[in-house]
């Protein structure tokens, strides 16, 4: 939150409207979120130039005003209402606090053209009844007839909430640095506050001595004053705070506060008679502990930073001060510490104790060395005026901190080439100027040196693009293509696999579903038929999500139960998603899950999902993939699928995925799921040729054998297909039959063959012999009868 | 006389078939004229009889009289069987009203309908279309992105580590970006679109969840400005959300890029007046992007004095809620088939 009212003590904005102004802050980068302002639109200071009685009223006046561009008519009932008196009026169109909108309006029978007010008129005074007695206020004769009564009695005051971009906290969280980006977009200059305070003789060495024994507190300094006197602070500090969002205590603390929010740097102040003679900064011992300004009871590890007296700690650097120093009403002689502690070692710290505090953030983000020494004179500057402090010569200091300025050198043709701009050296400069950057040009290169107080700049020309970027508009940026020779972009790697099976399956009524690749442990067991190790979050957000998947069947299987619930019959749904093992071993899964219908019209017409069904969308994406007759399916033998129903499926006889119905201990519902791996699909295939028809006629022959149960037609298949020979173009099943005619464990299957020959037409005999070579074959391989036909 | 005869039986045949209303009638008629012993063919026996000098003339007449019958018959035989169809076919008449043989595709996920559409664009654009791995290492996800350890960036998001903090479920898809400057190995332009999944440590709610997509996007060439940036993201943003869509940069910060904006298009909704979309600011913020830092490039490879770039990144989900106005997150992850059905069909 920053006050506009406190900002103008560093530079001039009485011309700005504050709401366009906010609306050029945001334009060039510094987010304000909320403009909140306590002033009403159309209040204008007044003078009453004529005060007659009204015609039809005992206590009515009828006035005539002087605004400055007119003079307005408007009835008063206010008892102190007299010639002379400058006022605040409010015109027709302002609202007032309660929604009370002012309007032209007719008072027993006279116009009336506003309302002269009174102080709880417009919030800023109780609506007591003193306060109404007291009748509307009386400005003084300096009042400028004409303006805004409220920024002319200090009452207007306007804050705006931002939302700053981490790089930015360090500098615009504070009013000398918010007044900094003003300055710069306004093209005006910042003016620091009074440092200025008297020292007695006695020296601050004399009391004290400083030793810092880590290397995580680069810059170190204290000043000692005494004789403080306790109290509360003035109006306009404890006011500014209440702005800010804190609440004032007493004069010493919200002066720390008062200059932290100036200047960005947070100070400390020690009690100096309980601190004792010595401070020593120091990395924290494990498990020591110290009892915090809270009243808690802290534990440290070596990883934090300790204020201590030499012994004990006094003060957890940058996040708490301990309560054995902490300054009491009694106080006298205090210890102002203002420091540089490294950022991340006070962002851990904070977080471990869990003690964020406008302090401790504000390390966290990293200091401006300049302000830690600005600030503590500031302090002493305030504390004489308002503490009644009498300051000890001297300053003691630890100075380990790099100030080496940082600089950027460039022509200005880089500038202008990063942003596609063109702006002219001259123009270069005087954005240069506005940012407040010193700079040289010689020979056409700038040599910029980047102030201490903008930590979020590199050295890079980049950085200082930037800064010219959003102070010349974003806005004002032209949209180019860049202008480089190209060809039509393409999938690459297994994109292109993934989106072309995507697509196939889509248009073979597969549903795209996306799932989380966290899921619980139980998941994780379930379906892990491959017996995959899982990867198990150290930090898991929840049970639900600890583990990293290694197969995508439970995901669907939760997609599947949240659409039964909704009442939806035919689930039909695939996932194309990576899944990694305990060794980060990544495998792209390609994952379906049928039930129901594949197909219907819902009166007559129903193709149920089956096993069968599911092994044709298999086999249509391995064909697909370019693969026909290089994969095959064997029995499958796991616990998570249906002990007869679910195969493995190989290619070039390595095991590709699975495929089966869900066990019914599992769901007890018909859920068919396959899973493929895409890693084993991503492989190159031959160009696609044009292959002719054979021009010869094709023989069909029809033979059906009876064999035992266990037998499996693919077994079978495979046994024609070797003993068919070059002559057999095709085997397929058209009859498989338990029942009447067949023995118990024996099953019927017949087959359809087709002969062909690419040379010549077979002749009769020819396809006789190769077709009792295969019965033969069948029948002695498998037992098996042939059936009379 | 036997000319009488003929003269009879042509009398006898006109009017003959205008009664017959059945396939048996008309049968026994044939038999009866045609037959063996039918009446026209009787009069063959009479040729005997004919002095030869009529016997053509005869035989004429005969002839005749065959045609004429012979006519009749097929007319008559044509209209019966059209008759005989139309009423077989009269009874197989359906009710075309009856409901259709559902023949259904597949929907797409609703966020890969917008990556896909967020693809085609950038593939048009000679951008390829790249994915890496979700488990990453600290190097590529955060240090070579100019995240040092330490650094407050990381801070903000929420990662999940895997294994100390060298191993983590990757927070951005940022780290294609280095993976694939690195194969370019300093010496080939780069154009590539990422879109990929990404996990932050949230709690899932209507607006946040654990697992979301960034759609990230790196061009590095000779002599890109920020103008390019503009240029390219126009026309993007055009084609998801129309050709009156204006875009808006204001200037952000990320680690990765210098300088760092943040992308705003108009209001979609309601053409910049205000509404509850764009929050009442005619704005929605739908990127981040910014010039490839130094830096970066200098990491991974590629010398900043000759090359430079730029990078953005889109959140997915975001766009496909703007775009399909969807205003919970989890939509895309629960999936209600009911709900993505529709998204089976064709856009402009």
């Amino acid at each position: 939150m920053i006050s506009l009212e406190w900002v103008k003590d560093y530079i001039d904005i009485s011309d700005q409207d504050l709401k366009e102004l906010a609306v050029k802050i945001t334009k060039a980068g510094i987010n304000v979120e909320k403009v909140i302002t306590n002033d009403i639109d159309k209040l204008v200071i007044g003078e009453i130039i004529e005060c007659e009685n009204h015609p039809d009223s005992d206590h009515l006046h009828v006035c005539k005003v002087n605004i400055g561009d007119e003079v307005i008519q408007i009835v008063c009932g206010a008892p102190n209402v007299r010639k002379g008196l400058k006022v605040i009026v409010s015109l027709p169109g302002a609202v007032l606090p309660g929604d009370f909108e002012i309007k032209k309006s007719k008072i027993r029978g006279v116009e009336s053209n506003g309302m002269i007010c009174a102080l709880f008129e417009l919030g800023l005074e109780e609506k007591t009844e003193e306060n109404y007695n007291k009748g509307i206020y009386e400005l003084d004769d300096k009042a400028p007839v004409g303006k805004n009564p409220l920024e002319y009695l200090g009452l207007c005051n306007t804050l705006y909430e931002l939302d700053i971009h981490k790089h930015r906290n360090n500098d615009c969280y504070y009013h000398i640095g918010f007044a900094y980006e003003i300055a710069a977009i306004l093209n005006r200059k910042v003016k620091l506050p009074d440092l200025s305070f008297n020292e007695i003789e006695d020296s601050i060495e004399k009391h004290f001595s400083l030793k810092v024994e880590t290397p995580k507190c680069p810059y170190y300094l204290a000043k000692m004053v005494t004789d403080i006197k306790i109290g509360e602070s003035p109006d306009f500090i404890k006011k500014r705070l209440i702005d800010a969002g804190m609440r004032p205590l007493n004069n010493v603390v919200d002066i720390s506060n008062y200059v932290m929010l100036e200047f960005g740097q947070p100070l400390h102040f020690f009690d100096k008679d309980y601190l004792g003679d010595k401070i020593l900064v120091r990395d924290a011992k494990d498990q020591e502990e110290i009892v915090t300004l809270d009243g808690k009871k802290r534990i440290l590890t070596n990883n934090d930073i300790v204020i201590t007296d030499g012994e004990k700690p006094v003060c957890i650097a940058g996040v708490m001060g301990g309560e054995n120093t902490e300054v009491l009403d009694t106080t006298k002689t205090i210890l102002i510490e203002s420091a540089i502690f490294d950022a991340v070692s006070i962002r851990y710290t904070a977080q471990n104790l869990d003690l964020k505090s406008e302090a401790s953030i504000r390390y966290g983000k990293g200091l401006n060395y300049e302000y830690t020494e600005m600030a503590i004179k500031r302090a002493c500057h305030l504390l004489e005026k308002y503490a009644g402090a009498k300051i000890l010569s001297g300053i003691v200091c630890h100075d380990r901190i790099d100030k080496t300025l940082k600089k950027v050198q460039f022509e200005k043709e880089e500038v202008n080439n990063i942003l596609g701009i063109d702006i002219s050296e001259n123009d270069m400069k005087i954005e240069l100027e506005r940012l407040d950057f010193p700079y040289e040009l010689k020979d056409g290169i700038f040599n910029v040196t980047i102030p201490n107080r903008r930590l979020d700049i590199d050295c890079y020309v980049n950085d200082i693009a930037e800064e010219i970027g959003r102070l010349y508009g974003y806005q004002n940026l032209t949209s180019t293509l860049p202008n480089t020779n190209i060809r039509r972009g393409q999938y690459v790697g297994d994109v292109k696999y993934r989106k072309s099976i995507s697509k196939r399956l889509r248009s073979l009524g597969l549903n795209e579903v996306k799932t989380y690749t966290l899921v619980s442990e139980k998941e994780a067991k379930e379906f892990n038929y491959r017996n995959k190790e899982n990867i198990l979050l150290p930090n898991p957000l929840s049970k639900d999500k600890c583990v990293v998947r290694t197969t995508l069947i439970p995901s669907l299987m939760n997609v599947y139960e949240y659409n039964k619930k909704r009442k939806v019959k035919d689930i039909l749904i695939y996932e194309i998603s990576k899944t990694y093992d305990k060794n980060y071993q990544e495998e792209s899964l390609i994952t379906g899950l049928l039930s129901g219908n594949y197909m219907s019209n819902g009166w007559n017409t129903f193709v149920k999902i089956d096993f069968y069904l599911v092994k044709g969308i298999v086999e249509n994406i391995l064909d697909y993939m370019g693969f026909k007759n290089r994969y095959e399916f064997v029995v499958n033998e796991n616990n998570s699928f249906h002990p007869g129903i679910s195969a493995k499926i190989l290619l070039d006889k390595k095991e590709i995925g699975v495929l089966g119905r869900v066990h019914p201990k599992i769901n007890k519902d018909e859920i068919y799921v396959f899973e493929l791996s895409l890693n084993e699909l991503m492989k190159d295939i031959k160009p696609l040729k044009f292959k002719e028809a054979n021009k010869y006629p094709e023989m069909e022959k029809d033979m059906a054998f009876i064999v035992n149960e266990d037998v499996s037609a693919g077994e079978i298949i495979n046994t024609i297909k070797k003993a068919g020979g070059r002559m057999l173009e095709n085997v397929s099943v058209f009859d498989v039959y338990k029942g009447e005619n067949v023995f118990q464990g024996k099953k019927s299957i017949a087959f359809n063959l087709t002969f062909t020959d690419t040379n010549k037409t077979l002749t009769e005999e020819e396809v006789m012999e190769q077709f009792n070579k295969i019965i033969n074959e069948v029948e002695q391989k498998y037992d098996a009868e042939l059936r009379n036909q | 006389m036997y000319k009488e005869q003929i003269e009879n039986l042509k009398k006898e045949l006109d009017g003959l078939f205008t009664n017959i209303n059945c396939k048996s009638e008309l049968e026994d008629l044939k038999i009866k004229y045609m037959g063996k012993n039918g009446k026209i063919t009787s009069l063959n026996q009479l040729i005997k009889e004919i002095p030869n000098e009529e016997k053509k003339e005869f035989g004429m007449h005969v002839n005749e009289l065959r045609n004429i019958f012979n006519d009749n018959y097929i007319t008559i035989n044509n209209k019966l069987e059209e008759a005989e169809i139309n009423e077989k076919l009269k009874k197989e008449t359906i009710d075309i009203s009856l409901p259709a043989t559902k023949i259904k595709n597949g929907s797409p996920n609703i966020l890969e309908k917008l990556i896909e559409e967020v693809e085609e664009v950038f593939m048009s654009m000679g951008y390829d279309v790249v994915d890496g791995p979700e488990i990453e290492e600290d190097k590529y996800n955060f240090e070579m992105l100019n995240i040092p350890k330490g650094h407050p960036a990381r801070d903000a998001q929420d990662t999940f580590y895997i294994e100390g903090e060298e191993i983590l479920l990757r927070s951005q898809t940022s780290p294609v970006q280095v993976r694939t400057m690195l194969k370019g190995k300093g010496k080939e332009p780069i154009r590539m679109i990422c879109p990929g999944k990404t996990y932050r440590r949230d709690d899932d709610d209507a607006t946040h969840s654990h697992q979301f997509m960034q759609i990230e996007g790196l061009l590095v060439d000779k002599n890109i400005s920020l103008s390019d940036l503009k240029g390219t993201i126009d026309v993007i943003v055009k084609k998801l959300f129309g050709d009156d869509i204006v875009t808006r940069f204001r200037p952000s910060y990320y680690q990765f890029t210098e300088p760092s904006v943040e992308v705003d298009i108009s209001c979609f909704n309601c053409k910049g007046k205000g509404c509850n979309i764009c929050k009442k600011t005619g704005w929605i913020t739908i990127a981040g992007a910014g010039i490839v830092h130094p830096n970066v490039l200098k990491m991974s490879g590629y010398d900043p004095k000759t090359w430079s770039g730029f990078a953005f990144g889109f959140g997915a989900e975001r766009m496909a809620m703007l775009k399909y106005d969807i205003n919970d997150i989890r939509v895309f992850y629960n999936t209600d088939l009911r709900e993505i059905r529709n998204f089976d069909r064709r856009e402009d």
